[in-house]
């Protein structure tokens, strides 16, 4: 009985990526315990939560600059590990946009020194166990997982990709044909054309956390590329592995000191510059005659999580455009039957900004109404600032909901690898419930109003605009972006 | 084909010992199972790892059970559950359910003037419409909006959502331990007292949603189209989100009459996995469930589909790049067969040493990404088993079809490798443990094989029936099922712009 997910199924709420459910401490509803048949639920008790210390992983820091955190999970006889490696897609050539992703790729399937990719394939899978590398915006990655009897055998293989890469030329061709494939269907889906399309307003269409991969700036990649890529980057003290499973400590550290300590330490990295320049407020539209429903994006440049705004701002997205609750699901989903989708808030990062952005989608008819629903939403923050009631719910939201940041032993070895990552303190987490609690209703009307400017958004508008209930120009001046994909290089691929 | 070599037996018995630990026998120190008087059944799996648990509310009805004429009713009342009760979500609930009975009574009358076939008065039309809008807006203004699902993320709640599919229909979130009482009497309130308010503005929402994920979404419009076309008489040919000509038509007292039939206690599962202690939850959980009353069971009877006798082909020309997708009609999951199916699944698609990998990406450099799969659009019923696959550029969908053709010829024609065999048995165990990882997954395993079985334990028996797979049985199940007069066909070949044709229904 197996499914799949191309079955179709509709789901009730959508969530939004941007607005990042933050969470926080947990402060119970408590009533008096009356243990009696509840009538209604606000009779129903609600216990203390019992304490909840989570264990924290054990950090290793070895001579050679490497960061190891080990963090035991006894429930299944399963080992999983990640390698977050420094240098991603912001830190490649623009002449070369996709190295990083391409990179993560031929990792993997170009095998090692030793063995072929192919080879690796067959050795993994006939012990159910992924030893997968990817390539990001800020890193590049190497993750294993595997049943425990099988550790040293695939942690070996892990390492030796680590070290000795091939990147063989039959994979990056390979690698190459697929990235051609995805350039040409990068304009087949309305929130494909959206997403991208937006992020370049947002970041700058030349911003390295923006821009995409062309047809010649993939045809540019070498295998020299990768093996240049690799000796910089994939070094030691660039490097954070987290190893969680069923495993003990100890063992687990000497097997990994064993294999790790005599690696030399690799030069320092310099920081890429990153410039935002983000687009002139105003309309923005690109034309799809194949749709019968609108997507409506309005950005801006949003901020990072090391922002001291930044608890205010999650109290702030969670009362504006987060779950159930917030202004814009009641507005335009339930009150006015718009949208099934619709969403936003201020978008924050680690390492870079995040995207302020308040989106919704809507039948072509209602696209102009639609844009102006959500501009009296933005415009009523003046107006009507977010209530103490709505903070206390979305307060109550965050806090209750904190335990879910820190449930299982992986999550939490995932949050401890992220500050380390990004330079963030350790304890980062711990303090967020002790923050937003702090939160009052002057900290968040004073957000919005530093953050949130309706006249400073670029609202893009992406949809069949012959069917539209009024031109977008009845708003204002309307630039049309133009998202005909530049054909490949002369040399076809 | 019994031969095995010693390497393979000793690497199962090594799995067998690995897995100790999570087999029927431990699991069945920690799963309480409970079958209250009204039929409904509960089952709690404790698992102490955090003070928090998720549950799974499983309803044995899906959109297969729409009425003719009123597609997308089961999605629809899915989307009201989320709409509150007599007691939550209303300021005067007496006064609302008059109001809220006037305005099924102006829709009727208004869409009983929009349906005539001849004689329609516009004016009158437009009149009763007015009156229908009169009577939401006066209803509308004892609703507390969202309150329902505004309780749940104030309590905690997290990843709190629903959905339907062909077979189900299903709810779930998550909460803090502390909350487990709230949540009995909010999962079993909202299945008491359910309140089907704001239902037409509900209603353009899901219409928005079938814009979303069908009509504005290429893959979304072929397969619609290509369920149609495989299936002629079974509802598995309709869409789970409805046909946009009945979602503009029907009441919520129809989604009523869908509930009263098909939300009874006896067709419902709840399974709930987390930090919960078996003998103080049990009695909480019975005390709300025990209030749903009880009722007979809903008819099950469906048009069985007739066996396909000669291909069947759609094809559609769209703005997008091609697309290569065909099936092949199957028996329901309660087939004997179904475990040498999932073995066909994961020899054919499951990573970079499956075969439609190897040939069509790796070796032939034909498509992007191909893979087959079972279970397409449900598996309660007969269903399908399909291969897809995206070719790449400069390479057509018929060199793809061809390229899968030939795989599925070898699996007709010769036996699979033992080092395959062994591959696949080894990674359904594995599979097994790595789904056993979190409450979620827990929780939305043990309530389907609760429903589907009848045994909650079947979840680790399935790991038995792939271990008895043998290459015999691939064979003889791939020339039963994969024949071109049992296939049908459906692709998307690109159009130049002006080709197109405007999309979707009519609004």
């Amino acid at each position: 009985m197996k499914t799949h997910a191309m079955k179709t199924r509709t789901m009730n709420l959508y969530r939004p990526a941007l607005p990042v459910i933050l969470a926080v401490l947990l402060t119970a509803l408590t009533a008096p315990n009356s243990f009696a048949q509840a009538k209604s639920w606000q009779q129903i008790p609600t216990p203390p939560l019992p304490a909840f210390h989570p264990a924290q992983p054990k950090r290793i820091e070895l001579s050679n600059g490497m960061v190891i955190f080990l963090q035991e999970d006894h429930e299944l006889p399963l080992i999983d590990g990640f390698a977050r490696i420094r240098g991603g897609s912001h830190d490649e050539p623009a002449a070369k946009v996709g190295l990083a992703n391409i990179f993560g790729r031929v990792w993997r399937t170009g095998g090692t020194k030793n063995q072929t990719g192919d080879q690796l394939d067959d050795f993994l899978e006939v012990r159910a166990a992924k030893v997968e590398a990817s390539g990001g915006p800020d890193s590049t990655s190497m993750s294993l997982s595997c049943l425990k009897g099988d550790f040293d055998d695939v942690f070996q293989v892990f390492v030796d990709l680590l070290r000795n890469p091939e990147f063989r030329a039959d994979k990056l061709d390979l690698a190459q044909k697929q990235a051609y494939d995805a350039i040409s269907r990068r304009n087949d889906e309305i929130d494909d054309i959206a997403g991208r399309e937006s992020t370049k307003l947002a970041y700058g269409a030349e911003n390295p956390y923006a821009r995409q991969p062309e047809y010649s700036t993939i045809a540019a990649i070498t295998r020299q590329d990768l093996l240049d890529w690799h000796g910089k980057y994939v070094q030691p003290n660039h490097m954070i592995l987290g190893i969680v499973g069923d495993f003990d400590s100890t063992a687990m550290e000497a097997k990994l000191r064993a294999a790790f300590e005599s690696w030399p330490r690799g030069s320092d990295l310099s920081d890429t510059e990153v410039s935002y320049t983000p687009a002139k407020p105003g309309y923005y539209q690109i034309a799809k005659e194949d749709v019968n429903q609108t997507s409506i994006q309005m950005v801006a440049l949003g901020t990072t999580r090391n922002n001291p705004d930044y608890y205010a701002i999650s109290v702030f997205n969670q009362a504006f455009g987060g779950g159930f609750s917030s202004r814009l699901f009641n507005d335009i989903r339930t009150k006015r039957g718009l949208a099934y989708s619709v969403g936003g808030g201020i978008g924050t990062n680690f390492g870079h900004p995040g995207i302020l952005e308040f989106a919704a989608a809507t039948k072509s008819q209602s696209t102009v109404e639609s844009i102006k629903a959500l501009d009296e939403d933005i415009d009523n923050l003046k107006n009507q600032p977010i209530t103490e009631q709505e903070i206390k719910q979305a307060k109550d939201a965050i806090l209750n909901a904190f335990i879910f940041r820190l449930d299982s032993p992986d999550k939490v070895l995932g949050e401890r690898m992220t500050y380390e990552f990004y330079g963030y303190p350790a304890d980062w987490l711990d303090k967020l419930p002790a923050e937003i609690q702090k939160v009052t209703t002057a900290d968040v009307k004073r957000v919005a109003e530093k953050y949130v400017h309706r006249d400073q958004l670029a609202v893009l508008v992406v949809g069949n605009t012959k069917e539209f209930d009024q031109p977008l120009s009845s708003l204002g001046t309307v630039k049309e972006i133009d998202i005909t994909i530049p054909p490949p290089p002369a040399v076809a691929k | 084909m019994k031969r095995r070599s010693l390497k393979l037996i000793a690497s199962v018995l090594f799995l067998a010992a690995l897995a100790a630990a999570q087999d029927v026998a431990s699991f069945e120190k920690r799963v309480t199972v409970k079958k209250l008087p009204n039929g409904l059944t509960i089952i709690l799996c404790e698992r102490r790892e955090a003070p928090v648990f998720s549950f799974f509310t499983l309803v044995d009805a899906g959109s297969a059970q729409d009425p003719m004429g009123k597609t997308g009713l089961a999605h629809m009342f899915e989307h009201m559950a989320f709409k509150g009760t007599d007691t939550i979500g209303t300021t005067n609930y007496p006064a609302e359910k008059l109001a809220l009975q006037k305005v099924e009574l102006s829709y009727a009358a208004y869409i009983a003037e929009r349906d005539k076939p001849v004689g329609r008065d516009e004016a009158k039309l437009k009149q009763l419409e007015k009156t229908w809008q009169d009577d939401i807006a006066a209803a509308q203004k004892y609703v507390v909006p969202n309150q329902f699902g505004k309780i749940i993320e104030q309590n905690g709640g997290r990843d709190l959502n629903a959905f339907t599919d062909y077979d189900e229909t299903a709810y779930h979130y998550s909460l803090p331990a502390n909350r487990l009482e709230l949540w009995a009497y909010l999962e079993s309130d909202r299945f008491l007292h359910p309140v089907l308010r704001e239902f037409y503005k509900e209603r353009n929402v899901v219409i928005e949603e079938r814009r979303m994920r069908t009509d504005s979404y290429p893959i979304g419009r072929l397969l619609e189209q290509f369920n149609a076309a495989a299936f002629e008489a079974h509802p598995y040919h309709r869409p789970t989100v409805g046909w946009m000509s009945d979602l503009n038509s029907f009441s919520a007292t129809d989604a009523e009459h869908f509930f009263h039939e098909y939300y009874v206690p006896s067709n419902m599962v709840v399974a709930v996995a987390g930090d919960v202690n078996a003998s103080t939850a049990m009695p909480i959980l019975e005390k709300y469930f025990a209030r749903l009353p009880a009722r007979s069971k809903p008819d099950e009877t469906t048009t069985v589909e007739p066996p396909q006798n000669s291909e069947r082909r759609v094809e559609l020309k769209e703005q997008t790049q091609p697309l290569y997708l065909e099936g092949y009609h199957r028996p329901g999951y309660l087939s004997k067969d179904d475990a040498v199916y999932d073995a066909i699944t994961d020899l054919m698609s499951d990573g970079r040493t499956s075969r439609l990998y190897r040939a069509l990406v790796r070796d032939k450099k034909i498509a992007a990404y191909s893979a087959g799969f079972t279970g397409l659009p449900g598996i309660k019923y007969p269903h399908l088993f399909a291969f897809y696959a995206f070719p790449l550029p400069g390479h057509s969908t018929q060199e793809v079809a061809d390229a899968i053709h030939a795989e599925i010829q070898r699996l007709k024609t010769e036996d699979i490798s033992d080092a395959e065999l062994k591959m696949i048995k080894t990674r359904a165990k594995a599979n097994l443990i790595r789904g056993l990882a979190d409450n979620e997954g827990l929780a939305t395993n043990l309530a389907t094989y609760q429903t589907r079985y009848g045994d909650w334990r079947e979840l680790f028996r399935s790991v038995d029936r792939i271990e008895n797979v043998t290459k015999a049985d691939i064979r003889r199940v791939a020339n039963a099922t994969f024949n071109d007069t049992n296939r049908t066909i459906g692709v998307i070949e690109t159009a130049p712009p002006q080709a197109s044709a405007p999309r979707g229904g009519a609004q």
